[in-house]
């Protein structure tokens, strides 16, 4: 086994403190502030390659593994989660989506914008009445002719007003029908398709989400993502590979959090020595790098599993459900660690505190990903 | 147009500097390495004269096997291609020597160097290749146009700048300024495993020096702070203290 990190993932993280250095970093909060959404960034990023990680060259993506994708987002969230988030969800959901599923024709047409950036992805899943409890959706898609007429909405979508494109997922079966969903694929300005206000939120708030409608929302039938009736199954999947996304968030989050607190714990003194040295405080850094550790090694393993096409759903999920609890841990214990100035906006901890909540709840809670571990064993 | 940057391996700028065998030696020991950032310009510069004017960018290094990361960022930030040769580097001449003959047979209308590397701050092998190459040196530039046969530099000289022409083959360096030094992307870094980095055995030991020791800077003192309405107390303790004034 081979714990060290690649020299691609060493360059790749390098070419990412370069960037989040120039690029992020002098702006993150003020677009916190304002809940701005930065697409101009997302663009430059795809320049970089950042937007198609997992994406094959041949339609304009960087060709990389899991482990390169990891490392890609835990850099970003280091330094910013909603960029961290955004750039996940673009990646490992919408592209993803396409990518896996997708035919030929579709992946031809949509894989070259998003893996360079320019376009933005969204994914709908969740509505509002229908979170965790996904497959009882409202949203409907029903045949006519050549054409799906869809209706109803999705709620909390990332970039469902600035996604360029969307793959949603809607019913055209019986409710309580895992197999009575379907996938679409569904561009920005198609008549009756449009995106709702913008949520204001504890965290992540240079992340965009809102909701999507549809009224009477017309797509071809060449939009549809695989088979009739395969879209819950699909999700399901995007979501597998999705966790090792927000597992990489929590650990990037975390990170952040630890490093700055580290940092802090060495530079400020109080009765005379650097608060590292007190127990109290030292504890807790071990206690934080320990709990970083173990997601790491977690979510190295449930990409180990991706990349050689094995399953992975039971290690995704407990990666996702141990990273995430630990970004909120974490960066809790950072703010702490920061005293009073941890709670102001002058030092970073408070805004990976407020964003880190974020993983345990989006792309599955921590209690579905601990339902997924539980009938997993108890199979 | 062709053009030889040749770079060099140096520690990280945040690097806690330290020595081993009788503080004669750096200890290598956990420490991350770089491109030396003024190489970095030369490179940056090179990709930017190649893509406006056709032609390839080589890098060239003197170093053992464990600076091959370093040489392949360079090829992910854009070069095409790269030579090692495997010896470490030990002073100016030996570098600039081993440079000149593993290009021997080869011609390139340029070769740019930065102006000295972070490390040692030698600043030599621009000045010995270009003589050891029988070619013009411009040193310290920050800016190079090339038209044709020639090339037009700008340099700092103190209290302003010169601007210089020199007919090609020369030798520049870099100075600050001189470029913004790219990023690599996801792409470049995938393709610098397949490009070529050719690793050559060195023609010979031309090291004319030898390092001696090495002593660090003594540590900082701690901060007085006084307090602002307090002036007299801070010329007393300049006067007295610090023999300043």
């Amino acid at each position: 086994m081979n714990f060290e990190q690649t020299e691609n993932q060493k360059m790749i993280a390098d070419m990412i403190r370069d960037f989040a250095a120039k690029e992020i970093k002098p702006n993150l909060m003020e677009w916190d502030e304002s809940q701005h959404f930065p697409v101009d960034l997302f663009r430059k990023m795809g320049d970089l390659g950042l937007m198609g990680i997992l994406v094959p060259t041949e339609y304009g993506g960087s060709g990389f593994g899991y482990f390169e994708y990891i490392t890609a987002i835990v850099e970003v969230s280091k330094v910013c989660g909603s960029i961290g988030l955004s750039m996940a969800a673009h990646n490992s959901l919408c592209t993803g989506h396409i990518m896996a599923f997708g035919n030929e024709e579709q992946k031809q047409k949509y894989l070259p914008k998003l893996a360079t950036g320019e376009w933005i992805g969204a994914w709908g899943l969740t509505e509002t009445g229908t979170g965790s409890d996904a497959g009882g959706m409202h949203t409907t898609a029903v045949k006519d002719g050549d054409e799906w007429v869809l209706n109803g909405s999705k709620n909390f979508i990332t970039h469902a007003i600035s996604g360029d494109v969307a793959v949603v997922i809607v019913r055209t079966g019986e409710k309580g029908d895992s197999r009575g969903m379907t996938a679409f694929i569904v561009e920005k300005g198609t008549p009756g398709f449009s995106g709702g206000k913008k949520e204001n939120k504890l965290g992540m708030r240079a992340s965009e989400t809102a909701c999507l409608f549809f009224d009477d929302c017309r797509i071809p039938a060449a939009n549809m993502l695989g088979n009739e009736g395969e879209g819950f199954i699909q999700a399901m999947k995007v979501l597998d590979g999705g966790r090792i996304s927000i597992a990489s968030l929590g650990i990037g989050i975390a990170k952040g959090a630890y490093e700055a607190a580290l940092q802090y714990s060495k530079e400020r003194e109080q009765f005379g020595k650097p608060i590292g040295h007190f127990q109290a405080i030292g504890f807790k850094l071990a206690d934080m790098a320990t709990k970083i550790e173990c997601s790491e090694l977690l979510t190295y393993q449930a990409a180990y599993l991706k990349n050689i096409g094995k399953p992975m759903t039971k290690e995704s999920a407990m990666a996702k459900y141990h990273s995430s609890e630990t970004s909120v841990e974490v960066s809790t214990d950072a703010v702490q660690i920061f005293g009073g100035y941890g709670y102001t906006k002058d030092y970073p901890v408070e805004k990976f505190y407020r964003d880190s909540k974020l993983c345990t709840i989006g792309e599955g809670t921590s209690e579905i990903q601990k339902l997924v571990i539980s009938r997993h064993l108890l199979k | 147009m062709n053009i030889l940057v040749c770079l060099s391996a140096v520690p990280d700028t945040t690097t806690k500097i330290t020595f081993t065998d009788n503080d004669t030696k750096f200890n290598t020991d956990g420490v991350q390495f770089i491109i030396n950032p003024y190489d970095e310009l030369a490179l940056t510069k090179a990709l930017e004269i190649t893509e406006a004017k056709g032609g390839e960018v080589t890098v060239i290094s003197v170093g053992e096997a464990s600076i091959d990361p370093v040489i392949r960022k360079a090829l992910a930030i854009g070069a095409h291609k790269a030579i090692r040769i495997d010896t470490a580097a030990k002073d100016g001449m030996h570098v600039a020597q081993s440079i000149k003959q593993a290009i021997e047979g080869q011609s390139f209308d340029l070769i740019l160097t930065g102006r000295e590397s972070i490390d040692y701050n030698g600043g030599q092998v621009a000045g010995l290749l270009s003589e050891l190459m029988d070619m013009s040196l411009v040193n310290v530039v920050t800016s190079i146009e090339v038209e044709g046969d020639s090339v037009t530099a700008i340099r700092d000289i103190d209290g302003g700048r010169e601007t210089v022409s020199a007919s090609l083959p020369c030798v520049l360096s870099a100075q600050k300024e001189l470029c913004e030094p790219r990023i690599p992307n996801m792409r470049g870094i995938m393709q610098a495993r397949t490009k070529p980095l050719e690793v050559i055995a060195p023609a010979g030991d031309y090291t004319k020096t030898d390092y001696v020791g090495y002593e660090l800077p003594p540590a900082k003192e701690g901060v007085k702070l006084i307090d602002a309405a307090n002036a007299e107390e801070l010329i007393d303790l300049l006067r007295s203290e610090k023999k300043l004034i």
